[in-house]
């Protein structure tokens, strides 16, 4: 007579449902995340209505430019064009010395001018094009229709413009790029260094948890607060410094501290307790008997540190520095607070110029009434992405490298 | 019992002890607590000089603990305290004025699982050789430490391939070797072939037999006949009522299994300790 019951059946259940719940799970977070890039797409392509200002049948009757001559090509422009205009085009390059093709451009932009009037998105260009080409027919007359990519090479290298279709996001790229290198630089060192600090030099006392629990707690403020910090100490208390006035660097009247060294150093300040407190973890996962096997042999700690300790860490801490990047370079709100500019269409030079980022750029144009904006953010939302998978990609390339050297070397 | 003829027909062999014997390292009223826990009450034990000292005992009495002090590891772990005299050489090293590291290449450590460094089968043993300002050929002094553990033949063809591939038993001779590459005076070994097959075991055995000519070895571990085989000297520590380790005997290893003086010993030792 046996004391247990027969119950491997119950017990069989029990687990394929947890497996149920746990694939429904992983289902709708990946449905979730499909759900989220389409309707980026969505925004990016799709067709549009471009109507010129100008017909070019109303500059020539055959309405062919290729059949005027250089002279005559000359005299639309202006007949056409204020002097003003005239004469800031001859300052640049007297109109006589460009050629056919340099005057057809001006031509094309300054006074056909060809305006997207009406965009629609991927999802009706593909479903609903016959009703867009008719309505377009009957509503926009002299329109035509074209399917276009939001995201083209134009506008990833074009810089800030007040026409949709003609802005560009090459600025605010630079301003990201230079922000995030910089946060990097000042939160992987410090961030690694305290880790270390926690975990192998500061002995168990009040003063080390009261340390330890602050981390804990910072690491959950609101970004905003940072940026409000930020502001603070590096936009007004060192100003000199992230001016660069101390150095002579920069035009303090314009950029007074709102400048990309300050905005690098704000997004430190915000990732640095993710860091710490990943670094700690990588660290306390390295086994106590390779610490004991170094001092053994009698190494010093910081020998242990360096040789064992860090490599063996190494990936892990990458892995939460690569997170608390990606978090940094998607972050909007304290930089907006620090006074990134939202319209600047000069390129960040150096350390401390004015600086917009992609976030901050997508911000805007979400909030602008006219529609064709929308599409040209969801085009920036997708040049975002793809910089957080290479950034991502990298990492963790250079990671699974260090690992693979560890494990086979 | 037949171990018990073994033991007895070892014994000829066996050195007896002469007044003339190097004690080079004495441990006095030692003390350990890690924390509030006293871990080890007032032990006495030497270490003569090229001679192997095994610590017996049951599980918890604190071998490891005794071990650990001698080369002043204990005081890594958190609030572990040590009090009482280490004298090795005459100089009481348990005192923070003596620099611990220095300690630990004169005195190294072998550990119970065997802990190579994930690196090359060289680098684990040049690495240490290097730190301590090692300046000789680096290549001889890696051959040289593996022929001494008897690893040389086995690894002669793949020095620069990972450590952490080698077997268990590889493994452990490999971390013999490399503390032998420092040149130590001590070596203590802390169950070094707990988790080894008994193939392994014996090679380590041999090893310990070779080393001991250049070495003074103190080892720590469960098996009787092991601690019978290759000590000079066994101590036999306990946790008497309040919890706290003890030394209850200590002798030279054939009297000790033979004519145990206390009646713990022998209990302990015929394996009908409960
Ligand atoms: N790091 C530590 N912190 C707190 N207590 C410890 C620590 N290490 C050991 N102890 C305690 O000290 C006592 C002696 O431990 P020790 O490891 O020296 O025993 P041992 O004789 O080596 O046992 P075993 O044969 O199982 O290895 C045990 O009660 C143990 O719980
Ligand atoms: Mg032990």
């Amino acid at each position: 007579m046996s004391n247990f019951k027969e119950n491997v059946e119950t017990r069989y259940k029990i687990s394929n449902l947890w497996n149920v719940v746990f694939t429904t799970a992983t289902v709708i977070s990946v449905f979730m995340l499909i759900l989220l890039l389409l309707n980026i797409i969505n925004g990016a392509f799709g067709y549009v209505a471009i109507k010129n200002t100008i017909e070019p049948t109303e500059l020539i009757n055959s309405g062919n430019l290729d059949e005027l001559n250089e002279i005559q090509l000359i005299e639309l422009l202006e007949s056409h064009l204020s002097r003003g205009l005239i004469r800031r085009f001859n300052f640049e390059k007297p109109l006589k010395e460009r050629s056919n093709t340099e005057l057809m451009n001006l031509i094309f932009e300054r006074i056909i001018e060809p305006r997207i009037v009406k965009s629609w998105n991927l999802k009706e260009s593909i479903l609903e094009k016959n009703s867009i080409l008719h309505y377009a027919e009957k509503e926009l007359p002299g329109a035509h229709i074209q399917f276009r990519a939001w995201l083209n090479s134009n506008f990833l290298i074009g810089s800030q413009a007040s026409i949709p279709e003609l802005a560009g996001i090459r600025t605010a790229i630079l301003g990201s790029l230079m922000i995030i290198l910089l946060t990097i630089t000042f939160a992987f060192p410090i961030g690694v260094g305290a880790a270390i600090y926690l975990e192998e030099y500061s002995v168990d006392n009040m003063f080390s948890r009261f340390v330890q629990v602050n981390i804990y707690n910072l690491s959950g403020v609101p970004s905003i607060i940072y940026g409000l910090l930020g502001l603070a100490v590096f936009v007004r208390g060192m100003e000199p410094l992230t001016s660069g006035a101390m150095f002579g660097y920069g035009d303090p009247t314009t950029t007074n501290g709102r400048t990309v060294l300050a905005a690098g150093m704000t997004l430190a300040l915000l990732i640095l307790p993710i860091i710490i407190i990943n670094a700690q973890e990588a660290l306390r996962a390295v086994p106590q008997t390779m610490r004991q096997a170094s001092y053994g042999i009698g190494a010093t700690k910081w020998q242990t540190i360096w040789t064992h300790v860090l490599p063996h860490s190494m990936d892990r801490i990458m892995t939460g520095t690569i997170l608390a990047v990606s978090r940094a370079i998607g972050e909007t709100a304290p930089i907006v607070v620090i006074g990134a500019s939202t319209f600047i269409s000069v390129d960040p030079s150096n350390i401390f110029s004015k600086f917009t980022t992609l976030p901050i750029q997508i911000y805007q144009w979400t909030s602008r009434p006219q529609p064709e904006f929308r599409n040209i953010a969801a085009a920036a939302i997708l040049v975002l992405l793809i910089l957080l998978l290479a950034m991502n990609g990298f990492a963790i390339f250079t990671r699974n490298k260090i690992s693979n050297n560890r494990r086979s070397n | 019992m037949s171990s018990t003829m073994e033991l007895k027909m070892h014994k000829e062999e066996r050195n007896i002890v002469k007044d003339d014997r190097k004690m080079i390292v004495s441990l006095k009223n030692l003390n350990v607590y890690y924390g509030n826990f006293h871990a080890v009450d007032n032990v006495n034990l030497n270490l003569e000089k090229n001679k192997v000292t095994a610590l017996i005992g049951p599980s918890g009495c604190g071998k490891s603990t005794v071990l650990r002090s001698i080369n002043r590891m204990n005081e890594l772990l958190p609030e572990t305290r040590v009090t009482g005299e280490i004298l090795f050489d005459g100089v009481n090293i348990n005192n923070p004025k003596i620099d611990a590291v220095a300690v630990r290449r004169r005195i190294g450590m072998v550990f119970q699982k065997p802990n190579p460094f994930p690196k090359s089968i060289y680098e684990n043993i040049s690495w240490g050789a290097k730190i301590n300002g090692y300046k000789g050929d680096m290549d001889e002094l890696v051959e040289k430490s593996l022929r001494k553990a008897a690893l040389w033949e086995e690894v002669k063809d793949k020095l620069k391939q990972s450590a952490m591939r080698l077997s268990g038993g590889q493994q452990q001779r490999l971390c013999i070797a490399r503390t032998i590459a420092v040149e130590p005076e001590i070596i203590l070994m802390d169950e070094p072939a707990s988790a080894l097959d008994p193939i392994a075991t014996a090679r380590i055995e041999e090893l310990i037999y070779e080393l001991k000519k250049n070495y003074t070895i103190a080892i720590v571990t469960h098996n009787m006949h092991q601690a019978g085989r290759i000590s000079d000297y066994t101590s036999f520590l306990l946790i008497n009522e309040d919890r706290k380790g003890h030394l209850v005997e200590y002798g030279v290893t054939d009297d000790l299994f033979l004519n145990p003086k206390d009646i713990r010993t022998e209990e302990y030792i015929s394996g009908k300790f409960g």
